[in-house]
């Protein structure tokens, strides 16, 4: 459908409880759903002739460490056919399996193996769930709120051994990250933090 | 007597011309034919959207450029575009032309590295030492306007950093009249030679149907019949004042979408000369203090526009809370940016969809069944750069 309104009044009125919530905005339609109806929502919005969402443009997580449902699944279709985007979301807990759409669109496997790699969420039904972005022998989720920028290892070449190794990170200098938001709490030094750590250790 | 033949299994790259930087690609052949590809990217993977997160927004641009490192213009453009959206400020025309014109530009800088890298994956050494001259002559552009050849930071929300150098607008208008030339020159050398189309026509075929689903955009899908490209459909800045048609391949093959990047090369051209022509004197960002930083001339005088200078660059602006994704036409497909904002100073959330992520996943689906020597030629025509695969 080439008017945002009527899709939006489209996918509320076929889907009907599958729908949490939808809105409009930045001429996108964003639309919630529950964890379990993720295959035939997509399914839906792919194959009916009145949305057509014949492409799956990316597959993200959003990280909240603060909430229960702690990452947020975001789905970014594109329909070339009614020139319209859609924005399809869920929220699910840390240790949850969800569905994998690789079956529907071939695409989805790289990109959910992206997200795999980047925030440990975990796929059912994925034909080759592997790390894609981070180095080989990698530990960790890079794109999690609670990772630090710095890593918590470093590479270098051993003379003595002939080879690279890797090593837990070591700071020559601070990184500076000040607080505007209240200048008066000061900064919170990253060197400072991993050094105590150590101690602690 | 029977013999038992095992399958080979190669590895192509990581160092390896033909890669295109730093691909690692596992083949598995029966004799030369190949029956699966298995690409292993990451190897320059630098994670920039981590770093975005913890960078003001002004700070987060500078990223931008060395995603697709030969056309770094147009990844800002999609950057600036979402936070512009979100804090719903107008750019003033002249902006908008020059943000156009050098996104042209930059289309011209990265088509020119694809066709003649690709013609030099099929065994043609001359178009590259041609091609690359012309690249350097706009990469002088570049830098006249905003310092630097490669890694611009230009683009700002709201508009962009400076404005043109005086004699650059003609100098431009200059080039503009020598470069067909030059098309016409890379032209004479490939489309009608015989070993280019050899090893071009028919190779890597993708039909209408898997274009769609693999997630293709740009040349990929254009060169497959889809007439589809966001400058048309989904316009951004000026692109809806200009005039410009979209070439669409026939076949799907690598020789068809060598054609449609010689095309576009053409019609940019024609985007540059119309921003050219109906470009006029104005100003080129927005006036609003909290957003981009006064004159300096301004700052020695003025209390306010001080007090907004030292905010601007120590806390940078904020922006509202919201969500939004804005793709734009980048040369090698639609490159997007997914923001999440919370109302401080830096992004909560900055994914960056790049085109070639999924043009590389279709690796294994076009080699199939190909010929060893068909690898460089297909990865060739996907127009791979692993700046933004990898990110």
């Amino acid at each position: 459908m080439n008017n945002l309104t009527d899709l939006e009044k489209k996918i509320n009125s076929e889907l009907g409880t599958k729908i949490n919530s939808t809105k409009i905005q930045h001429n996108q339609i964003y639309v919630e759903i529950d964890k379990e109806d993720l295959i035939d929502v997509t399914l839906f919005v792919k194959t009916n002739k009145d949305t057509k969402f014949r492409q799956l443009i990316d597959i993200t997580v959003v990280d909240y460490p603060e909430q229960s449902q702690r990452f947020k699944l975001v789905y970014l279709f594109l329909s070339h056919e009614f020139n319209q985007r859609m924005i399809l979301s869920y929220n699910i807990s840390e240790n949850e399996v969800i569905s994998s759409l690789t079956s529907i669109f071939p695409s989805a496997n790289w990109m959910e193996r992206e997200v795999f790699d980047m925030y440990g969420v975990n796929f059912k039904d994925h034909p080759d769930l592997r790390r894609i972005l981070t180095d080989y022998g990698f530990e960790g989720h890079p794109l999690r709120k609670d990772f630090p920028l710095t890593g918590h290892t470093e590479v270098r070449y051993n003379e003595d051994q002939k080879k690279v190794i890797s090593e837990p990170v070591k700071l020559e200098q601070n990184y500076r990250n000040f607080d505007y938001e209240s200048p008066w709490e000061g900064t919170k030094y990253i060197k400072d933090q991993t050094e105590n750590n150590d101690k602690k250790n | 007597m029977t013999k038992k033949i095992k399958n080979l299994n190669l590895n192509f790259g990581p160092q390896h011309p033909a890669a295109h930087g730093v691909l690692r690609l596992i083949l598995e052949l029966d004799g030369e034919v190949v029956e699966k590809a298995d690409p292993h990217i990451g190897l320059l993977h630098r994670g920039t959207e981590k770093l975005i997160e913890n960078k003001t927004y002004m700070q987060a641009v500078p990223y931008f450029d060395r995603l697709d490192y030969v056309a770094p213009m147009n990844q800002e453009h999609a950057f600036a575009l979402a936070i512009e959206r979100i804090l719903k400020i107008d750019v003033p025309i002249r902006a908008q032309f020059i943000r156009v014109m050098f996104c042209e530009i930059g289309r011209i800088l990265s088509h020119i590295l694809n066709v003649t890298t690709q013609a030099l994956d099929v065994g043609a050494l001359t178009p590259s030492l041609w091609g690359f001259e012309e690249r350097e002559t706009l990469m002088t552009f570049y830098e006249r306007a905003s310092g630097s050849r490669l890694h611009a930071n230009y683009f700002r929300a709201g508009g962009v950093h400076q404005d043109l150098p005086a004699g650059l607008e003609n100098d431009i208008g200059k080039f503009c009249e020598t470069f067909p030339k030059i098309i016409n020159d890379l032209e004479n050398l490939l489309t009608d030679n015989r070993i280019f189309k050899q090893r071009n026509v028919d190779i890597g075929i993708v039909t209408k149907e898997d274009a769609l689903d693999y997630s293709f955009s740009g040349v990929m899908i254009r060169g497959s019949g889809v007439p589809w490209d966001l400058r048309k459909s989904q316009p951004y800045d000026c692109y809806d004042q200009l005039e410009f048609k979209i070439p669409v391949g026939k076949n799907g093959d690598c020789y068809d979408r060598y054609l449609c990047r010689i095309e576009e090369m053409k019609e940019s051209i024609s985007l540059i000369k119309q921003c050219l022509a109906k470009m006029e004197k104005g100003p080129i960002k927005t006036f609003d203090g909290k957003i981009s930083p006064p004159p300096k001339k301004e700052i020695k005088q003025s209390m306010e526009a001080l007090i907004h200078h030292f905010k601007l660059f120590t806390e940078g602006y904020r922006v509202p809370k919201d969500e939004i994704y804005t793709a734009v036409e980048a040369p090698k497909g639609e490159f997007g940016v997914y923001l999440i904002s919370d109302g401080s100073s830096k992004p909560y959330k900055c994914k960056i969809r790049a085109p070639g992520f999924s043009h590389l996943q279709s690796m294994d689906y076009l080699i199939k069944g190909h010929m060893l020597a068909d690898v460089p030629a297909v990865l060739g025509s996907l127009d791979i750069v692993f700046g933004e695969v990898d990110r």
